[in-house]
């Protein structure tokens, strides 16, 4: 052994609060989700993209010169040009602005229906899951059979009845039984943090059952709400389209991109453009938002955090 | 087994029965006059007797009553209200055939190439396999089916005359819309596959296998698939029903005479008894789906089909 | 005794997104035929990491077997380079391995019999009926009993302990030269931990299969090792037979865990002994002494430089500036509570 000088054997304070000092830094849950996005190139693509989308809604109709209703039995079908940039429709309207204003009500019906959907899902489950026994019981018993009928009969079906065909009675042939899914998910999370002891300890303070829900209950399922939402909003956004391609849904000379697609269909060998825009629109927007959610998802997992 | 087989039975019964019901007083519920189309020309007696004959003078509750009597006792589900005289049954019937062999071929080859991809994506995970099959997939799953169909049709009738644009008959006529239906099961099987293999990879029973000397074939059918197919099986009635949604808008684009065009133009035409008896049928079509799904489940996955009995 | 195993200078790192995590460093040791070796240390120490690379089951990336490891099987062939082919032939016949968890450590969908013969058909090349009949007799071995009946159970039918033997039947069914067993009793109650460890022993001593017990209990390694090796932030930090460790350890880390095992004669009042901090990141480069931080004894050296390897006996040694002659000496009796019954 060499030599070492003694001094080198005298005893050291040891801290060992520093010990358990961490290499690398601390944060927070949300902190660390939204880091993890920004490295998902596509999610951000498709976040871009979607924020396009909305400004374009916006401000289209705006920008085109020409009103969505306007008629001009001079320029009937008339393929993308210069003073139509998306072309016009069998009446002669200016596609460009028509394929906007769809925009705007495809893509309000889409958001408005998943959060209908999920404030109502939420509300339910947490209900149930906070109440627990025989009201859990019947009140999942009633959601799954809910559950089990068909969604797009039940939104067919209430189409029909309801047949006023303005956004009101759209989304609520949309929403009717598009709850239930979140309302099951929504439960399942509950009564897994419902189990942890925090909630035991503040039930026996004596804090309020309304409280515990919003203040515990609900922060802990916002992630997996969030993922639940951004998937919801393309169903919505396919289940109008659907709607309205069979007829039942947007009437002229209001439109959607479903029904600028339904009416585009039928000649759409002849003016292929006239059902390329609406459809570009709808897949890139059905498409956008599932990857987002995709990336939500991977982003928000508590069990990837690195 | 016996009990879960039962259980699943009854709730099957269950929701039909509250559909029926759901969509009898729905389509009694819309205001006006069902016959109203008919009523313009003709003299107040004749209508009557029409009145009569589909019974619509009696209460609601009565013509319920009878609905159900003549739907479970015969299968009767009553007289086209635009088309009198065409049996809703036998309409239903005959068209479900057409829709049916499109329906089959599509879910067919939905499950077979869906699952395979998925398979793939698992197993090459994060290489160009795996990117290219989520790719197909994410497509298959968030463009709709009027996009792809349209798409499929243009290419292949337009521009590059292979096959027959509309119309029904021959093999030829099933292919595009085949194609076109079988794109969303094969894109949801895909993705769906593709999580649970990933998943049960982890597994721990999986470490095991390999630390028994397992090859890598054995290791994926036998241990692998086995455990990664199980879940797939429950997504399988959902999916019979999207294959019939989805045929209403494939059926229109293609022009093919079946259930789904007929469907919408019974909707359009607001012959309410056509309509009440196509969504019955397909009501019972989901739901046996949906009942067959949960007793194959229950057959193939061991936990349920032996019970539990510890020592 | 001929050695079965030699493990020298092992060195396994992890890559992962936030660089390379150095999970065992320069690890060596030997196993005799029939021997049963105990590694004991934290979660995170590297044992588990050691004995899965002594089957090759890490997966490799992330995980890197650094140049210059070797583990050498039987004194001919280094398990490092074994190709896939080899290795096939390896895992289950010359070594095979139990679990922690037996629930999640069994196929679901295989009923417990097919699970047994799956190895006699690969590496004996028996048929079905062969198989069959060999892994009645094996669960008979393990004490299960009506193994007729058992063996077309399927794992979700069997209570936690029985498991945990079918486990070991599947582990021993070609007469391995080696059984690694990682943690096997910690997800089991204390009564069956007691009645695993006893069947192991028993069958250490009927086929004199040599046994790598991986634990971070050492109320469990007292009724069983020959030779117990203490790790440490991916090192070895003391090494000795049974009652060395036991009964004349010198490093402050083995004398922390000895302390912490609780006893029947503690006095109601008294605390449990807990070590403070945690164990390093070990992604960090390590200046000196990896336990320094947390060391009572900690010196200045400590901090400084790693320890130099301290041979007490032939079969006893450790890594701690304790035992210069230059250090202030501590008195292990003062400072290990009372002793283990072994």
């Amino acid at each position: 052994m060499e030599a070492i000088p003694k001094d080198k054997f005298r005893r050291v304070e040891i801290d060992s609060k520093e010990a358990e000092k961490m290499a690398r830094p601390q944060i927070s849950y949300w902190q660390d989700a939204w880091r993890r996005l920004k490295t998902n190139k596509v999610a951000i693509l498709s976040l871009i993209i979607l924020f396009l989308i909305v400004i374009m809604s916006i401000i289209g109709p705006i920008i085109s010169g020409y009103e969505y209703e306007e008629v001009d039995p001079k320029s009937l079908n008339q393929p993308p040009s210069s003073e139509h940039w998306f072309g016009t429709d069998e009446l002669g309207r200016d596609l460009f602005s028509r394929v906007w204003q769809a925009g705007r009500v495809s893509i309000i019906i889409g958001i408005t229906g998943a959060l209908i959907s999920a404030i109502v899902g939420t509300i339910y489950g947490g209900i149930a899951a906070y109440f627990g026994g025989k009201v859990d019981n019947i009140m999942m018993r009633i959601v799954e059979i809910l559950y089990s009928i068909p969604y797009l009969l039940v939104v067919i079906l209430v189409s029909i009845v309801t047949d006023s065909k303005s956004l009101g009675s759209m989304l609520i042939a949309l929403t009717l039984t598009g709850w239930c899914g979140t309302a099951r998910m929504v439960r399942g999370q509950m009564l897994q943090i419902k189990s942890q002891e925090y909630i035991m300890a503040a039930e026996t303070l004596g804090v309020k059952p309304s409280k515990i829900i919003i203040r515990h209950l609900i922060p802990n399922v916002l992630n997996v709400l969030i993922v639940s939402i951004s998937f919801s909003i393309p169903n919505y956004i396919f289940s109008e389209s659907f709607l309205s391609f069979i007829g039942l849904g947007i009437q002229p000379p209001n439109t959607s991109w479903g029904a600028l697609a339904s009416a585009a269909q039928q000649k759409f060998i002849f003016y292929p453009y006239q059902l390329f825009f609406p459809g570009l629109m709808i897949a890139l927007t059905m498409l956008s938002f599932t990857l987002l959610g995709d990336g939500l998802r991977d982003a928000l997992d508590p069990r990837l955090r690195e | 087994m016996g009990r879960y087989i039962v259980k699943r039975i009854i709730y099957m019964l269950l929701t039909l029965f509250i559909i029926t019901t759901i969509t009898f007083f729905l389509m009694h519920s819309i205001p006006g006059d069902p016959l109203a189309h008919m009523a313009k020309n003709l003299p107040e007696q004749v209508k009557a007797n029409y009145y009569k004959k589909y019974g619509l003078d009696q209460p609601v509750i009565v013509q319920y009553g009878k609905f159900l009597k003549n739907v479970f006792t015969e299968g009767n589900l009553g007289e086209s209200l635009r088309y009198p005289g065409r049996s809703v049954t036998e309409t239903v019937l005959n068209n479900s055939k057409v829709s049916g062999r499109v329906g089959v071929q599509a879910i067919s080859l939905g499950i077979v190439i869906g699952i395979t991809l998925g398979i793939i994506a698992a197993l090459f995970r994060n290489k160009w396999p795996d990117y290219l099959v989520m790719f197909i997939a994410i497509l298959g799953v968030t463009v709709p089916s009027f996009i792809i169909a349209s798409l499929l049709q243009y290419t292949f009738t337009v521009k590059f005359q292979l096959l027959p644009t509309t119309g029904w008959g021959d093999m030829k006529h099933t292919i595009l819309p085949t194609i076109a239906l079988a794109f969303s099961p094969i894109a949801t099987y895909a993705r769906y596959m593709r999580s649970n293999v990933l998943e049960v990879i982890n597994q721990d029973y999986i470490l095991t296998a390999q630390a028994k000397g397992v090859g890598t074939f054995s290791l994926i059918t036998k241990h692998i698939l086995r455990n990664a197919i199980l879940p797939v099986i429950t997504i399988l009635g959902p999916q019979i029903a999207g294959i019939f949604t989805g045929s209403f808008v494939i059926e229109r684009i293609f022009g093919i005479p079946g259930l789904g065009s007929y469907y919408i133009t019974s909707i359009n035409d607001r012959d309410y008894t056509m309509i009440i008896g196509t969504t019955v049928f397909y009501a019972a079509i989901f739901v046996v789906a949906q009942l067959v799904t949960d007793i194959l489940y229950g057959i193939v996955d061991p936990r349920i089909r032996v019970s539990n009995d510890n020592e | 005794m001929e050695k079965i195993l030699e493990v020298k200078d092992l060195n396994i790192s992890f890559h992962t997104y936030a660089g390379e995590v150095k999970a065992v460093r320069g690890v060596s040791f030997d196993l005799h035929r029939g021997e049963s070796l105990a590694i004991v240390g934290e979660s995170g120490c590297g044992k588990t990491v050691t004995a899965k690379s002594i089957m090759r089951l890490l997966k490799e990336p992330p995980a890197e077997i650094k140049p210059g490891s070797q583990i050498i099987f039987d004194g001919k062939e280094d398990i490092v380079k074994m190709n896939r082919k080899r290795l096939k032939s390896f895992r289950g016949a010359d070594v095979s391995m139990i679990f922690q968890d037996p629930m999640t450590s069994l196929n679901p969908t295989m009923t417990v019999g097919k699970q047994i013969m799956e190895t006699l058909q690969i590496h004996k090349g028996m048929n079905k009926t062969e198989a069959k009949k060999e892994a009645i007799e094996l669960l008979k071995i393990v004490n299960i009993p009506n193994p007729e009946v058992r063996i077309n159970n399927y794992p979700h039918q069997l209570s936690g302990g029985m498991r945990q033997r079918v486990m070991i039947a599947m582990a021993i069914s070609c007469n391995p030269k080696i059984l690694i067993a990682d943690e096997p009793t910690t997800a089991l109650d204390v009564t069956i931990q007691a009645q695993i460890m006893d069947l192991l022993n028993e069958l250490k001593d009927k086929f004199n299969t040599a046994i790598i017990l991986i634990t971070h209990d050492l109320g469990v390694v007292a009724n069983f090792a020959d030779k117990v090796q203490v790790m440490y932030a991916g090192e070895i930090i003391e090494r000795g037979t049974r009652e060395e460790i036991f009964y004349k350890s010198m490093h402050p880390y083995t004398w922390a865990l000895l302390n912490s095992v609780p006893r029947l004669d503690t006095e109601s009042k008294q605390e449990l002994y807990s070590l403070g901090g945690t164990p390093p990141d070990l992604i960090l480069p390590l200046k000196g002494c990896a336990f320094s931080s947390r060391c009572e004894y900690a010196m200045e050296i400590c901090l400084e430089r790693k320890p130099e390897t301290t041979q007490l006996s032939p079969t006893h040694s450790l890594c701690c500036w304790l035992q210069h002659p230059d250090a202030p000496k501590v008195n292990r009796s003062e400072v290990v509570r009372g002793e283990i019954n072994g």
